[in-house]
């Protein structure tokens, strides 16, 4: 079974004015199909108002061998943090 | 014809407008009892999926309109009893929803078919003059319109895709399209609908349908079969022999055990 469908990710907008986020994956045999296939299987519950599909082939993923490299020197450097300044309350999703 | 003629001199009675939602109704119901039975064996699991929410958007137009059906029918049924208690001869569903699914291209083809004249069905029953009914087929009609971009999507991918897919689609496009005729072709009750502005006259919803599938099929690479010929009665109560079949798996526990909830 699906040897010829490509495999796909999904991302749904949950409301307009946030971003899209990855929900999972499904197969398709078009870019069409994974559309609709990702309406069926993750917007059934009204999870969302937009989706987009992108073949997963073409995503390029960092090596986790090179973890270190990529994401060590981030730790030591919390002055990039915005954590100094107060949000005001009527401010949402930050 | 005459018939025809007699019953538009009066009004709609309530007999007349309950038998007409169940033509409805009960079209649905049964055509989503056949999506259902995909449950489990749809060739993916993502179409498994989409076959059941389609099967459920049906199920949810046809509890509308039997409940709708059970009160102008006055006599206390709920869309359950009319759903689960009654026998094929009181089902007014048109007979081609009714036929097996066959592969999936046979279910596909009878999707299509079906999709096609419900979007343009319900699409003129927006301005129906019953009011309750027209607020249903606003409901419907985005749904069936999902149903017919599914439906038709895979009628062009399996019609224009394997020789194998292509001649298996075209057999069931030869084999069902002598159900079609009953789709379009008004009896005296549609007729009589249709004089009052309850329904559209099924002369247009004929025109749009065939237009609208000889696009598809020409995309598909199909052949169109040539008119069909008109001998099926399931509107009226006159089923093909898998109606009965269908009711005793659908309506067996509610026969067991009537009235019987979660």
């Amino acid at each position: 079974m699906n040897e010829d469908w490509a495999l796909y990710e999904v991302f749904i907008r949950a409301r307009s004015g946030l971003e899209h986020k990855h929900v999972g994956s499904l197969h398709a045999a078009d870019a069409r199909m994974a559309l609709e296939h990702a309406r069926d299987t993750y917007t059934r519950r009204q999870e969302g108002v937009s989706i987009w599909v992108v073949r997963s082939i073409d995503i390029l993923a960092s090596d986790p061998e090179e973890a270190g490299e990529l994401f060590e020197p981030a730790r030591d450097k919390v002055y990039r943090h915005p954590t100094f300044y107060s949000i005001p309350e009527e401010v949402k999703n930050i | 014809m005459s018939s025809a003629a007699e019953c538009t001199a009066g009004a709609v009675s309530a007999e007349e407008r309950f038998r007409y939602l169940l033509r409805l109704a009960d079209t649905s119901l049964v055509l989503g009892q056949r999506l259902g039975e995909w449950v489990g064996h749809a060739p993916a699991l993502e179409e498994d999926l989409a076959l059941a929410n389609i099967a459920l958007d049906l199920f949810g137009q046809a509890r509308l309109l039997l409940a709708y059906a059970g009160q102008v029918e006055g006599r206390g049924r709920d869309e359950d009893q009319l759903a689960f208690r009654r026998d094929a001869p009181e089902f007014f569903n048109v007979t081609l929803a009714e036929q097996p699914n066959g592969d999936f291209g046979q279910t596909i083809v009878r999707q299509a078919l079906l999709d096609a004249w419900q979007v343009e069905l319900y699409h003129s029953l927006i301005g129906s003059t019953d009011e309750q009914l027209a607020n249903i087929a606003a409901k419907a009609m985005k749904e069936c319109r999902y149903h017919w971009r599914f439906s038709c999507g895979w009628l062009v991918r399996l019609g224009d895709g394997t020789e194998e897919s292509r001649a298996r689609v075209q057999a069931a496009l030869d084999g069902l399209w002598r159900f079609t005729g009953e789709l379009l072709t008004p009896d005296a009750l549609d007729a009589h609908m249709a004089s009052h502005g309850i329904a559209p006259p099924l002369a247009l919803i004929r025109s749009r349908w065939e237009a609208r599938l000889a696009a598809a099929l020409e995309e598909a690479t199909l052949r169109q079969p040539p008119p069909a010929y008109f001998p099926w009665h399931g509107k009226r109560g006159v089923h093909s022999e898998h109606l009965g079949h269908l009711l005793t798996e659908m309506q067996h526990l509610q026969r067991l055990h009537p009235g019987a909830t979660w």
